[in-house]
């Protein structure tokens, strides 16, 4: 099973990581919330693998898991979240300010010219 | 506990001064006067135990375990200070009342100028040396806030920056000097420092720790080579530099001489590093002060040397100097006050500051005249005003220091040919202003200014008098305690009379008057020799020229690092995080895999492996089809839920899965903005290094987690579990540490949405984005109205949601639930009805003002933490009970549930700010949206 884990770990940030290298916010917004999983994920099994033993403390329970890194990695899920959201917004933001989605430096590409067209029509018009 | 007042009222008062001027323009001015009167009065009771020989300490633990206490000290010379400072204080803010033109802000004036009062207060009074420091960094921070006051002149922005740059990198060097100092001692306090002289002066790092803290205090006190800041900080109005240039921010600096004066002095480096930096002060500054044409600038280069003076006296290291000194610390703080004050009144009437164009004044303000005559006799060292009486104290010293070493006359010349400078300059200052012909060409006609503007002078020039013809019944006692304070033991004898019969002081002095006369007189000459060397010794270039190579510096760094290409700094960032890791794990001779025991794995979790790999490839292979790419990547975040769920956290799954649908949804909304395509435009090579760049990272990753979990740990996990119901009240021990154990950590959590929330707020107001017209293929954007079944199910399906939203937060304490998984389902339901049934619908059922949501949650908890406070617990202590309600039975009611509805709160405001404005957008995005020929409408 801790094979498992790793490997799923291991493909997440692999994927994380080659979309968070493309030239395009859309793409990198999209690896960075794979690499969040992969860092959630492995927060959470920090706490190593426990399995059918929730920490809500019962009469009937055989034992329990760590809930400190659960505890830790739920909030760590809502932040990611508004990590996420803001980086989107940002995105937004550069393409309003810069009409380009580019985060590679090169100003002058500009957008796709089959999209870029019909919206600058718009733009000016 | 008064200590501790005297130096907190000037700091709320500066609030309170600066909030009073919106209700005209001198109600600051009385505040300001008010809460340094306030501040007085609270030192009142504590003034007479210093006389009685008592050094009072007061403190409050802080942060005990790295030895920081709010610990305060009052003794002689920590007394001479605090009356300085709040004494002449209180005259400046009479003096700037009517010194400030119409068009300044009085308020922001005074606000600063108590800010630097209650920080100058800090310093003088502080028993702790981190507490010390904290108040020294933040009277640098305020007098830099006080010289560019006039914030649209350039030289006052330099000039403030300059100050900055100096006293806060000396501050810096201090801090390394005082953590020295703290380390050999083992305490921070004042008291035990003080009390282990040779313990100090015996240490290996005596030397290194000493360079430190004399940098800190040179920087200050604006001792050569660091002097230069502080003409240029003249660009301050002048009531700042009538009060941070004769009693407070200069003198910082020698202060932190005097108080670790018996603690540090007595060596060898002490005489050589402190008397060397303080004769060539005195030199320069008197010097310099002679030449300038600057009325203003004259002061700050006699400012400089009179410094020097008084750090030669602690040089000296001899009792009776540091008697000199702190004697000449009261006489410059009263005639250098009462100078800048004339000089401010002659600036104010005249229009300007230049001696070429400002002659014989006397004739219009003879009574000004008569004052700052008196002033500059004293700055002289006339016999009968005060600056005497310290003079011939500072060239006895300077006589009997140099008669058990070589070269003995060397140093009373040097003292000497200074003298005839401070006498040439006091000369200038009355001679050039007052007398010597017209005035040249004044914007204005001068005249007597207002007569409260004249009070501070007089009080400060009746002082230099009184105490110049009476010093035994006026300043002896107060002399006395101070410097029983700085030596931290009984003072020698010294005998305060005018007249000690003739002695080599006395005949120093009367070669110094009668030197500065004649050189005054044949001043011309040497003018001319002046102006032809000026610029040879300006430190000012050399200052420009070091900060423009480290900008220089940090520029070319930035913009090696930074092309302004994400990528590349990604790529640099990943590959660092490798490289560490790789030699961190080379470097290491642990095995990869631990002896933990495994787990077996079953068919279901290799299934879910399966799918989980496969949809996180396709969502790369894909990710050009942005939308195709972004559906299946929510089927990821599904499967990562099920992760939890097998592995005993059904809080993570509900969070996640929550989650997963908020954040679909926000990026499905932000994508309609976006192209609907990424072009390929990264080279073969490109994406092969990239493959190879994510693989690596991939199987780092996945080797991390590998040795992880197989090797054994301890977890303090024993304690919240055992702890939880009996401590906390709440038998879900993830949302009890949520809530309860480390609900400070939730707080600030709690605190990064909301402030995620507002920027993105702040960054989409008035932002415009053009939406689509067309598809990803072409096809023309669908007007269509929003379903009529799926709008009549979510407005059914509603109070529902909202119910099981309810449901999950009451439970939450107990069972899977909490703040902030009820938070985001309450969000998923509201923003489920923005989707069916449009904006315009829903927001004339809704309010879309979110702030104070997010607000109320904020205070919330942070109310709940602070309740705990009021009964005496630490912050955020959690408290709670069972009630009988009759029919429902026993419930639990506990302070925890009020916090977590702070944290259901600011999540609900946070999200929904997030997606509605959003939502907002797309509806100014298409404001010619074709309604007509929306055949479904209605």
């Amino acid at each position: 099973m801790e094979a498992l884990i790793a490997l799923i770990i291991g493909v997440l940030t692999a994927c994380g990581v080659y979309l968070a290298l493309r030239a395009r916010t859309f793409p990198v917004v999209i690896g960075l919330t794979l690499l969040s999983y992969a860092v959630n994920l492995f927060l959470f099994v920090t706490g190593r693998l426990t399995v059918g033993q929730p920490a809500v403390i019962s009469d009937q329970a055989v034992g329990y898991t760590d809930p400190l890194p659960q505890a830790l990695v739920l909030t760590a899920i809502v932040i990611s979240f508004g990590m996420t959201a803001f980086i989107i917004m940002l995105a937004l933001k550069a393409r309003a300010e810069l009409g380009t989605d580019q985060v590679d430096g090169r100003l002058d590409g500009g957008d796709a010219p089959n999209e870029r067209g019909p919206e600058r029509g718009r733009q000016h018009g | 506990m008064n200590l501790l007042f005297v130096v907190l009222i000037p700091f709320i008062g500066a609030g309170l001064a600066a909030w009073v001027s919106r209700f005209g323009r001198l109600q600051s001015a009385w505040m300001a006067g008010g809460v340094a009167l306030a501040s007085l009065i609270a030192l009142a009771p504590s003034v007479t135990a210093p006389f009685l020989g008592e050094t009072l300490v007061q403190r409050i633990p802080w942060i005990p375990a790295l030895g920081l206490d709010l610990a305060f000290r009052l003794d002689g010379l920590g007394l001479l200070f605090a009356l300085m400072i709040l004494g002449i204080g209180l005259l400046v803010i009479l003096y700037a009342r009517y010194y400030l033109a119409e068009r300044d802000c009085m308020g922001r004036f005074y606000g600063y100028l108590l800010l630097f009062m209650g920080s100058m207060l800090g310093i003088v009074l502080s028993e702790n040396l981190i507490l010390l420091l904290m108040f020294w960094e933040l009277t640098s921070l305020s007098s830099f806030l006080l010289i560019s006051y006039w914030q649209h002149r350039e030289d006052a922005r330099t000039g403030a920056r300059m100050a900055l740059a100096v006293t806060g990198l000396g501050g810096l060097a201090m801090l390394g000097g005082f953590v020295l100092l703290g380390e050999m001692v083992g305490s921070y306090d004042l008291s035990v420092v003080l009390a282990s002289g040779d313990l100090i002066r015996s240490d290996p790092l005596y030397t290194p720790m000493l360079v430190l803290i004399l940098l800190g205090a040179f920087t200050k006190s604006a001792q050569f080579p660091f002097h230069f800041w502080l003409p240029h900080a003249m660009a301050a109005p002048t009531p700042v530099s009538a009060y941070l240039h004769s009693a407070t921010l200069v003198k910082a600096g020698v202060f932190l001489l005097a108080r670790l004066f018996p603690v540090l002095s007595g060596t060898t480096e002490w005489s050589v590093l402190v008397m060397g930096a303080g004769l060539s002060t005195l030199l320069i500054g008197a010097y310099f002060a002679l030449f300038k044409h600057d009325l203003k600038g004259l002061l700050a280069y006699s400012t400089i040397s009179h410094l020097g003076l008084i750090t030669l006296l602690f040089g000296i290291g001899t009792p009776l100097a540091a008697v000199a000194g702190v004697f000449h610390i009261i006489n410059h703080a009263t005639f250098k006050a009462s100078l800048f004050m004339a000089a401010g009144i002659i600036d104010h009437e005249c229009g300007t500051r230049d001696m070429r164009r400002i002659n014989g004044l006397w004739r219009y303000m003879p009574y000004t005249g008569t004052l700052a005559m008196v002033a500059a006799a004293a700055m002289a060292g006339v016999p009968l005003f005060n600056g005497f009486l310290s003079k011939e104290m500072f060239f006895g010293e300077t006589v009997t220091f140099s008669a058990n070493h070589t070269w003995e006359w060397l140093l009373p010349s040097a003292v000497v040919v200074a003298g005839i400078f401070a006498v040439a300059y006091s000369l200038r200052f009355i001679h050039d202003v007052f007398f010597n012909g017209d005035p040249v060409d004044l914007p204005k006609t001068p005249h007597e200014p207002p007569r409260w503007m004249k009070v501070p002078v007089e009080i400060l020039v009746a002082i230099c008098l009184l105490v110049g013809m009476l010093p035994a019944f006026t300043v002896a006692p107060l002399l006395s305690v101070a410097a029983t304070g700085v030596l931290q033991s009984a003072p020698p004898d010294y005998d305060l009379a005018i007249w000690h019969g003739v002695n080599a002081a006395l005949i120093m002095s009367i070669a110094a008057s009668v030197g500065g006369i004649l050189l005054y007189v044949g001043r011309r000459p040497l003018f001319n020799l002046a102006t032809k060397l000026e610029g040879l010794l300006d430190a000012r270039a050399v200052f420009d020229w070091l900060l423009k190579g480290l900008l220089a510096l940090a520029g070319a760094v930035t913009r090696t690092l930074d092309t302004g290409s994400l990528q590349r700094m990604l790529l640099v960032f990943i590959l660092s995080a490798l490289t560490l890791g790789t030699v961190g794990f080379l470097g290491g001779d642990a095995p990869l895999t631990g002896d933990h025991d495994l787990l077996p794995a079953d068919a279901v979790s290799l299934l879910v492996t399966i799918a989980l790999i496969t949809v996180a490839l396709w969502t790369v292979i894909l990710h050009r089809r942005r939308l195709t790419a972004l559906i299946v990547m929510g089927a990821l975040g599904l499967l990562v839920s099920l992760i939890f769920v097998k592995f005993s956290a059904p809080d993570l799954a509900l969070t996640q899965l929550s989650v997963e649908v908020v954040t679909i949804v926000l990026l499905l909304l932000a994508l309609y903005f976006l192209p609907q395509h990424s072009p390929s435009e990264s080279s073969r090579a490109r994406r092969i290094r990239d493959i190879g760049v994510a693989g690596l990272a991939g199987g780092g990753a996945a080797a991390l987690t590998w040795s992880v979990l197989t090797r054994p740990y301890e977890s303090i996990a024993d304690f919240f579990l055992e702890n939880s119901v009996p401590g906390g009240g709440g038998a879900n021990v993830v949302n009890v540490i949520l809530v309860d154990f480390r609900g400070f950590d939730t707080l600030g959590e709690i605190s990064v949405l909301a402030l995620a929330g507002l920027g993105i707020y702040a960054m989409l107001k008035d932002l415009r984005l053009p939406g689509p017209t067309c598809d990803a293929r072409g096809r023309p954007w669908n007007w269509d109205m929003h379903p009529t079944i799926m709008a009549a199910l979510t407005r059914l399906l509603l109070p529902l949601a909202l119910l099981v939203s309810a449901f999950i937060f009451l439970r939450g304490h107990n069972l899977p639930g909490g703040g902030f998984i009820a938070g985001l389902i309450t969000a998923i339901a509201l923003i489920m009805q923005y989707l069916a049934n449009g904006v315009e619908w829903t927001h004339s059922r809704m309010t879309s003002n979110l702030h104070p949501v997010i607000g109320a949650g904020l205070m919330i908890g942070l109310l709940t933490g602070l309740a705990s406070l009021v009964f005496g617990y630490p912050f955020l202590t959690s408290a709670f009970t069972h009630v009988h309600w009759p029919v429902i039975g026993d419930f639990e009611l506990a302070s925890a549930i009020a916090f977590d509805l702070g944290v259901y709160l600011v999540v609900v405001g946070a999200t929904l700010l997030i997606l509605v404005h959003l939502g907002l957008m797309h509806h100014a995005s298409h404001p010619d949206e074709p309604e007509p020929s929306a055949p479904n409408h209605a």
